[in-house]
């Protein structure tokens, strides 16, 4: 059943292009919006093992996927927010032909996002983190105004960064290993890993997948191509898109290849710690909503990053449980930046206040993103938060535990502080005639909203379906 | 390594250095393609013919077949803004190929400790077995790859083009 996570997309993208022009047009986003959602409903209703069973299309080609509860976190997070991406981009990108191409181009990090997630052999990894790179920039730069192409252009630089830092790494291990299968490398590092080249090799991997992901001091490129994208890329670049490419394979690596080096932890601890210390500081001096929430997003992936680096099993089933939370809350604030700025035709916080009255759903909406963002509880980012610092106080890593908990304090202060300026106090007179976004977007809000309610009410339920399970790959 | 290699190796350094210091599009994307037309050479010499011919047809033949087209899609610029690119490119890289020259140099001095068993001898697998059996999801990889920069190019460019 696997390769369908390739292949449905791509036959997709070539059916939905044939010459037979506007019915296709009208049918690309449609297509495109079921086949995402129906991932997310596969990847809850589905069990793993049942994905494993020969589709009939292993006759005529080996593709060597495997999945595990991780990849499954992953898919339900890859569909629910590019179907998302796909409500904004309907409500916000109104030219036809640029809302096709938007189509077109979600589609192939769509089949990006899902070879990434999973592939087990580094090679083949690295070129579906690259069909996501390429699709990214493309996505970033498609309003062609300089504030796009200058952040697509950060971004394409420091990927290309990435990309020699990765292939060169691939390569190095091939030499030591003779294989680029997680399996046979993990086997030869386990014997040879205080070696020169398989360090190098590793440092050079994690060091690309950081730049990938946007931890600092890699995270040069990120505030400019999530705040510069339009709406909807920003919410599959933030939400997903630079989370499977970055995040989930660096999880992936440090579970599955990596796992005998422990220095890669300490890395990981101190790479987390600035990475949430700089992106909240940084945060609280923005003014402008989607680049507050940009330096917000490297905050949070600092945490993934802290529960990666405790080792533990509970630390690394909460930074999973971390990512896929990040990708629910991080994605709903965006989705309520495209709101305001629909209907403000600003970001600039500066200008706003008292929207909440006129705009109830997305103020209701983002005060439930910005306390799961901060920890708050019941909410979901409670759970997982508190889940990473239990494991990082279990592993005696005091300092990181008081780190992770006091700037969750910060966390709650700048969106708190985007709250008050954005939706809350006396709707000033320019923006009284201003009414709640459209379907699309409050629709996203909603669905998004009640999955973070849901998922911390029901944290039971998630940590035996999910979570637990995970317990598996290490 | 053979003087042969070394001359390879010299160049596809300067080839290199051509693509990312030439002010004309055009020129950039033949040189880029002359690197890897010398890349496939030393692939050749290297014993890894199979790598040699994906580098030939898709990295020397494709990829600059593509980057062609989209230039051909671009507005020409002026010689006058054309002698100012070249100008500003000379005076902020100058130091590019100096840098290289001195790494290559130390490189030369450096000995990379290969403190690791050697791995199994890679069994004779024809090129027939290796795409279509072994790699497989990398080929459809890269025909994504591929499709994305022509999709790229299509809302990035074709839409200027088009006055839209």
């Amino acid at each position: 059943m696997l390769p369908l996570f390739i292949l449905s997309p791509l036959a997709a993208l070539l059916l939905l292009n044939l010459p037979i022009h506007r019915p296709t047009q009208k049918l690309a986003w449609w297509v495109t919006l079921l086949l995402s959602a129906a991932q997310a409903v596969a990847a809850v209703v589905v069990p793993v093992s049942f994905w494993g069973h020969p589709s009939g299309l292993e006759r005529f080609m080996t593709m060597g996927l495997v999945t595990d509860n991780l990849s499954r976190v992953l898919l339900l997070s890859v569909g629910l927010v590019t179907a998302v991406a796909l409500l904004v981009g309907r409500e916000t990108i109104l030219i036809p032909r640029r809302r096709s191409g938007f189509v077109n181009l979600v589609l192939l990090t769509l089949i990006g996002m899902n070879g990434t997630v999973l592939l087990d052999d580094l090679f083949s990894m690295y070129v579906f983190i690259e069909i996501t790179s390429v699709s990214s920039f493309v996505l970033v730069a498609m309003n062609r105004d300089p504030d796009a192409l200058e952040g697509a252009f950060k971004y394409v630089i420091l990927s290309a960064v990435a990309s020699i830092l990765m292939i060169g790494a691939v390569a190095l291990l091939l030499l030591v290993s003779g294989s680029t299968e997680f399996a046979t490398i993990s086997a030869v590092l386990r014997k040879t890993s205080q070696g020169f080249l398989p360090k190098i090799a590793m440092g050079a991997f994690v060091c690309g997948l950081f730049i990938k992901g946007g931890l600092v001091p890699f995270h040069g490129w990120l505030p400019a191509a999530y705040s510069a994208a339009p709406p909807a890329v920003s919410v599959l670049l933030a939400g997903v898109a630079t989370k499977a490419s970055g995040i989930y394979a660096l999880i992936r690596l440090t579970t599955s290849v990596f796992a005998q080096d422990h220095s890669l932890n300490n890395v990981l601890l101190v790479v987390g710690a600035v990475s949430v210390i700089v992106g909240a500081v940084a945060a609280l001096t923005q003014t402008d909503m989607k680049r507050m929430l940009a330096y917000s997003s490297i905050s949070q992936v600092g945490y993934i990053a802290l529960g990666l680096g405790c080792g533990s099993e509970l630390g690394i089933a909460g930074a999973i449980f971390h990512l896929f939370n990040h990708a629910i809350f991080k994605s709903l604030l965006f989705v309520n930046s495209a709101a305001v700025e629909r209907r403000a035709g600003t970001t600039d916080m500066n200008r706003m206040g008292g929207l909440g009255s006129r705009m109830p759903v997305t103020n209701v909406t983002s005060v439930i993103a910005t306390l799961s963002t901060a920890g708050i509880p019941p909410l979901s980012g409670f759970w997982s938060k508190l889940i990473i610092v239990l494991a990082l106080w279990r592993g005696g890593h005091f300092t990181y535990a008081g780190i992770a908990v006091l700037l969750s304090v910060v966390t709650l202060a700048y969106l708190l502080g985007m709250q008050r300026k954005v939706f809350f106090g006396k709707t000033s007179p320019e923006w009284q005639g201003i009414q709640e976004a459209e379907t699309g977007l409050t629709l996203s809000a909603l669905v998004l909203a009640i999955i973070i309610v849901a998922v911390g009410v029901l944290l039971p339920l998630v940590l035996n379906t999910f979570l637990l399970p995970i317990r598996g790959i290490l | 390594m053979t003087n042969l290699d070394i001359v390879l190796l010299i160049c596809l350094v300067a080839a290199a250095v051509l693509t990312v210091m030439t002010a004309r599009l055009l020129r950039s994307a033949i040189a880029l393609a002359l690197t890897s037309a010398v890349l496939t050479m030393l692939m050749f010499r290297m014993d890894a013919p199979l790598a040699g011919v994906f580098e030939l047809s898709v990295c020397a033949g494709l990829i600059p077949a593509i980057l062609i087209s989209t230039i051909g899609l671009t507005r020409r610029l002026t010689p006058e803004t054309l002698e100012v690119r070249r100008k500003e490119l000379l005076r902020r890289f100058w130091y590019l190929p100096l840098i290289i020259i001195v790494v290559a140099i130390a490189m030369t001095h450096v000995s990379i400790p290969m403190d690791f068993p050697p791995p199994p001898p890679p069994a004779a697998i024809g090129a027939r077995e290796v795409l279509w059996n072994l790699r497989h999801v990398d080929l459809i990889g890269q025909i994504v790859i591929l499709l994305a920069g022509a999709f790229g190019v299509a809302v990035l460019v074709k839409e200027i083009k088009d006055g839209t």
